[in-house]
Parts: structure tokens; sequence; C-alpha cells
């Protein structure tokens, strides 16, 4: 039987083997999520991380990407989330916990969701002390879940703003809202922010621009 | 072979539909199905109104006859006490229509045809029926005929072997079969006994099967089996406490068994309780009741659930061990049963779904069942209407559909804020004076300037469009006429106000 043995290639699939398991067990966490074509090549979540945004749209856009592919995602504390918009920008709500008034419950209800859901968007009701962000961030790290906050947030992996937007379609007394270009700088850490267009509601891939492109949009607008 | 007892109570639609109008009960009366006359009262048919008759035709013949709605599920509602009543002294009823009624002949315990037929007769005169006629026979159909030839709470007994007799000089038409009888009375077929006379093997050939199944109807050989029904089962469960309890927490302890019983009893019937209702006693006396319905199942722990809910919902909001009056029994009622092969599991169970329930249920033990909802769109007009909060287990009804037209109804996008609660807003226009839209839905001015909300600064107006308008329920007294704007400020930002009567909100932000 030992002449049927080849050592040379059963070495080498054990080498692979163990790549595979060191990566699995340093990087495999930090497998970035799915995002929204409109913020993809602009943001990178990744599980176990929490972002920063300013606008609703931009929020329910962040959540849009993991829940278009099964992600259970959950909103606290948002009691005006325009559910049709949200909708439209790829949410699947039929997989959506909605908690639209935790109160003073709110650091407790958005531990408890955090072990479900994949995503979570909330916006906390009051100050948040180092304290309270620091333990749902280790929760967020056990469940490899990502967080989206609508606030301020002491510790966070990127903000992701809306630095100026533009609406189409409306007139002097005539037409309606059709989309809105929109400039959108993330920064990630303490870095200089990258800055993209983009057009909202879309599947449009963002434009990403340089530092001599945002002189000129500062100029004209 | 068993006779057949026939329980007829005459014109129950009528007796149905007067009793829901409150109609006296001795003014003509018909009830109206597609603008014919369905069925009529005895009064009614003294003035010359029949069954079948037009509408126009009837209120010819009886002026001041009272014309009602037919409506069969209320028929059968009202019937069902009589056949509860009538399964309580014989088992084995059939339901056949609202108004008829068969049972195997409980002659022998009762010494006599007649005399069963009299002790039926007494329990539903009791029951408030003065009319119930019986008719007794070898076979359903015979048995129904003689319970119509027979007087008011009297008996027609048809002796055994004798029903092609007792048939034979009937007019073919009570077969109520209209088509074929028709064409059986232009072949001078009239009476039940001409039919019968005639070979079977040629009726068969002649009228195929139907005709057959006439035939044999009309020689008293009805060989059909009653369609007996099972006593519908005692499915509610109640537990009741001595001395009364009066915390939430003994309470929900104290109903386990009984939710589990509840549970395994409908288990036992392979349904399974969607919608069940939660009611708690005290000294006699309903304090607290509510439907629940469970967007898949009440299991066990739903039920108790639901308690704990329904109970401290009642005391203080929020805390913790809230205390409510005293308890002496508390009641499940199911509503809503299903078979559970359509909520079964599916071959890899449901352990996503299931762990996100888990979830949910500690939310819901912090904060209280209304809590966590479920996001669900329908149709509407504004964007506040077009979005509904269900809570999270039950299962939403009256959503308006969305495929409707919905005129009025903003174009999308949709705003990515609505606001629950709308902010009084003010738009001027360019000479500072406020604008308003006139009842013929014009501006008095172009918008130039507008603020959101009070609190905030004053924003120039770089771009609006409107009026949406909408006359919400225009037949109430109380009508508003809502007119919608879109604007967008110099900052770029877009918002959807609304003006009614002069005054302006706003109602959401694209933000």
């Amino acid at each position: 039987m030992s002449s049927t043995l080849r050592p040379g290639p059963d070495l080498d699939l054990v080498q692979q083997l163990r790549a595979r398991v060191r990566q699995m067990e340093s990087g495999g966490l930090r497998e970035p999520m799915p995002m929204h074509p409109a913020l993809r090549g602009l943001v990178r979540m990744h599980p176990g991380s929490s972002y920063r945004t300013d606008s609703t749209s931009l929020a329910v856009a962040l959540l849009a990407g993991p829940s278009a592919q099964g992600t259970w995602t959950a909103v606290v504390g948002v009691d005006d989330l325009g559910l049709e918009a949200a909708a439209e920008l790829g949410l699947d709500l039929s997989r959506t916990l909605l908690v639209p008034d935790p109160g003073s419950h709110w650091a407790e209800v958005t531990a408890a969701l955090l072990d479900v859901t994949g995503v979570l968007l909330l916006r906390p009701p009051a100050r948040v002390d180092a304290h309270t962000a620091s333990r749902i961030a280790a929760r967020l790290r056990k469940r490899s879940a990502a967080l989206v906050v609508q606030g301020d947030w002491p510790q966070c992996e990127a903000q992701v703003g809306l630095v100026r937007q533009q609406w189409q379609g409306l007139g002097q007394g005539h037409g309606h809202l059709r989309a809105r270009q929109v400039e959108i700088a993330v920064r990630h850490g303490s870095g200089p922010p990258v800055h993209g267009t983009v057009t909202l509601p879309g599947t449009e891939p963002p434009r990403i621009l340089g530092a001599r492109q945002i002189r000129l949009l500062r100029e004209v607008g | 072979m068993r006779r057949v007892l026939a329980v007829w109570c005459p014109d129950w639609p009528v007796l149905s539909a007067m009793a829901e109008a409150q109609v006296p009960p001795h003014r003509p009366a018909a009830v109206l199905d597609a603008h014919q006359v369905h069925a009529c009262n005895d009064t009614a048919r003294g003035d010359g109104v029949r069954r079948g008759m037009r509408r126009r035709d009837a209120q010819s013949r009886c002026p001041e006859l009272v014309l009602l709605p037919a409506n069969p599920e209320r028929e059968a509602r009202d019937f069902e006490p009589v056949l509860a009543r009538l399964e309580e002294l014989s088992p084995g009823i059939a339901a056949l229509r609202p108004g008829l009624a068969a049972l195997h002949s409980p002659a022998r315990y009762y010494g006599g045809e007649r005399e069963a037929a009299a002790v039926l007769a007494e329990q539903l005169v009791a029951l408030g029926i003065w009319d119930c006629r019986f008719g007794i026979a070898d076979d359903l159909f015979t048995a129904e005929q003689a319970a119509r030839a027979a007087d008011q709470q009297d008996s027609t007994v048809v002796p055994a072997g004798g029903s092609a007799a007792y048939l034979a000089p009937l007019d073919i038409r009570v077969l109520d079969e209209p088509e074929t009888t028709d064409l059986l009375r232009r072949l001078g077929i009239r009476t039940l006994g001409d039919l019968a006379g005639l070979p079977a093997t040629d009726v068969l050939g002649r009228f195929g099967a139907d005709g057959a199944r006439l035939h044999q109807l009309a020689r008293g050989g009805d060989t059909d089996r009653l369609p007996t029904r099972q006593p519908p089962p005692e499915l509610v469960c109640e537990v009741t406490f001595e001395p009364a309890l009066t915390s939430v927490e003994s309470v929900t302890f104290s109903v386990r068994r009984t939710a589990e019983r509840f549970v395994h009893q409908i288990g036992a019937r392979h349904l399974v309780c969607t919608r069940v209702l939660v009611e708690a006693e005290s000294e006699g006396r309903i304090t607290s009741s509510r439907s629940w319905a469970h967007a898949q199942w009440f299991r066990a722990g739903d039920l108790i659930d639901r308690v704990h809910w329904q109970l401290s919902s009642q005391g203080d909001q929020r805390s913790r061990s809230a205390s409510v009056g005293p308890v002496t029994c508390v009641r499940f009622t199911p509503e809503t049963v299903e078979a559970d092969v359509v909520h079964a599991d599916g071959l890899w169970g449901n352990a996503d779904a299931s762990q996100v329930e888990r979830g949910v249920a500690r939310v819901q033990a912090l904060l209280g069942f209304e809590s966590v909802v479920q996001p669900l769109l329908q149709g509407g007009r504004s964007p506040q209407a077009r979005q509904v909060h269900v809570p999270w287990g039950e299962r939403p009804l009256g959503l308006r559909p969305r495929d409707l037209p919905w005129p009025g109804s903003i174009p999308p996008p949709a705003p990515a804020r609505v606001l629950p609660e709308p902010w009084p807003a003010t738009v001027l226009d360019a000479g500072h004076r406020p604008v308003a839209v006139t009842p013929r839905g014009l501006l008095t001015g172009s918008p130039a300037r507008f603020r959101p909300h009070q609190q905030q600064g004053w924003l120039e107006v770089s771009a609006w469009a409107g009026p949406w308008p909408v006359e919400e329920t225009w037949w109430e007294p109380d009508a508003r006429k809502i007119s919608r704007f879109q604007m967008v400020g110099v900052d770029g930002r877009a918002w959807l106000l609304a003006c009614s009567d002069d005054r302006w909100w706003t109602e959401a932000s694209y933000d």
C-alpha cells in the first residue's frame, strides 16, 4: 500500500489547507459585506465594525446591500423611516425588524437584536458614552454584525457623509422630483476623505473624484 | 332500513332576515336575490307574492312588502342553534340547508314516530321557532315532501314501504330541477307517479344520469345516506383560580398547563390555531378580552406570552412587576384554526426564522408586545398612508391594495423620512405674504421662502412643484381638501409639504 503514497502532492495539499485555515482564523471575519451598487467601490463594510452617516437614504443604502443577499436587518430608534423609499433602495422589508421607540432601553434592544441580525441601523436617542459604545462594539465583533449609526458615535470605522445634492426634474411650479446627484464623502479613520458622485435612486456605480475635480466642483457649486 | 325524520322550518331565509332587520312578524316580507323573490313569508304569499317573481311584480301585488337582502351565511348561522338543540336529543343530524335538517328517526326511544316528532317540536318551540314541520318516511326525499305537507308543529308519517304511493300524486315540479321538469311536463309527465311509471332504462337513455336520479327519487327509492355531521368539538379551554390571583406573574405561571392542553387538543385534530381570544374574568365579570393573531400559529409559550402582555398592559405600563385586579378565570377560545399541513416546517426546519423569533421575544419582553413592528407597504395617497407598522407576530389585516391608481399620490421616488407627526410649516411668497391654495386649486402666490419647522431658519425656495390635490372622504361633512407640494431649498434638500385651509405642514423629507 505504501507504494501508492506520493509524499509530494500530499504535502502541498497540507500546506494549502494550512494556509486557508490561517486565512480563516485571521482575516476570514474581515470578508467585506456585499454593498449596494451605488456605493460599491466607495464604501467597504466589514462585519464587526460600526459606520456613521448623516443621511437616512445613505443609511438605508448601507443596509440594502447585505439585505439583498438575505441578511436580516433591524432598525432601532428611527420612527420616521420612509418604508417605500427603503424598499426602492433595495431593503428587503420582509426581513427587517423595526423598533421605532426603544426609549431608554435602546442599548439593550440593540444588543439583543445584534444577536439575530447581520446589519443594524441605530439612531441613538441620547448621548452615547464610551462605555456603552465599547460594549456594543464587543457584541458586534462577537456576532460578526455591522452597525450603521445615524447620529453621534464615539468610535467608528468610517463616516459616510452627504456633502451636496442636486435634485433633478423639479422646476418652478412644474415637474416632480425624479433623481438626485449626490456627492458622498467617505472618511476611513483619520485619513483624507474619498469623494464620489452617484445618482440616487439608481444602480449606477459611483464616480470617484480626484482632488482637482473636487476643487472644480467647489468653484462651480 | 332506518327511517328518516325531516325537520322543516318554512321560509327560513325570511325569518332570519326579519329577525335581523327587526321587522314585526305580521308584516309581509320577502328576501330578494338578484332582483327576484328568493323567499317570502305567509302574509306576503297571501297577497300573491310568489318565489321567483321579479321585484317590481312583487311590489305591485303587495305595495307594503318589506324587501330584505339575502345572506346565506347569516341564514346558516341562525340555523346553527336549531341544529345544536336537535343534536342534544339525537346525534347524527344532517344539515341539508338553512331551514331543513334530517335525522334518523329516534322513534323507538320516544315510543313512536309521531311522539318523537312531537318532542322535537316542543324543543324548537322552546327555542322560539313556532313554525316547524316534520315528515317521517323511508327515504330523505319522501320525508322532506311529507314535512312540507304537514301542519305547523305537526308531522306527516308515511308508512314503511309506502313512499312510492305517497309521492305518486305530487306535482313533478317538487323535484326542483326546472330544466328537466319543464321538459317532462311538455312531454305530458305531470306527476311523480307518471315519472315513476316509466321504465328505468328508458329514462336513463333519454335523460342521462340526472334523469335516472330523479326517476329513482320519484319511485321513493332515494338511497342517499344522510350526510350526518359530527357535533363541533369543544375546543375552549379555561382555568379557574381559587382564591383569585392578583399578580401577572402568578397568572402566567398558572396558565401553563391550560395553554399546553389547549394547543395539544387542537393539535390532536391535526389543526393549529392562528387566532385566539384570550379572556380574563374576575368574579364572573370579563375584565380583559383581546383577540390575538399569530403570523404562524400559537404554541403554548406564545399563548403564555399573550396572557402576560394582555394583563400587564392593563396594569402599569412598562413596569416589570405589574399587578392587576383579581383574576379568577382565564379562557382561551380559538377563533381561527387551520390545517397543520399549511404551517408545517420545511424539511430542513426554519432555523433562521426561529432564531429571529427568539431575538424579537427578548425585545418584546423588555418593551412590550407592540414595540417590535413589521414594516409593510400598502396603497394610499400620502407617504404616511402608504406604509403601516404591524406588531411583530400579528397577521396584517385590512391592508389597502397597492396596485390601484390612487389619484393624487406623489410619483416616485418616495421620501426617505416620513414624519409620524407632521411639523407645522410656513411658506411665504416674494412679497412676504403667506401662500394659500384657493378653493379652485390655484396658488395665491409663487412660493419664495419656506420654513419646514418652526424652530428652523428660513430657506429660499430653489425649485418647487404642485399642487397634488387630494380630496379625502369628500362625502363626509368634515372633509379636508389637501394639496401637496414638493419643495427644494437652496441647500439642495427636498421636502414634501401639505397645505389645507391656509395651513402648511411638513409631511416628509427626501433626506
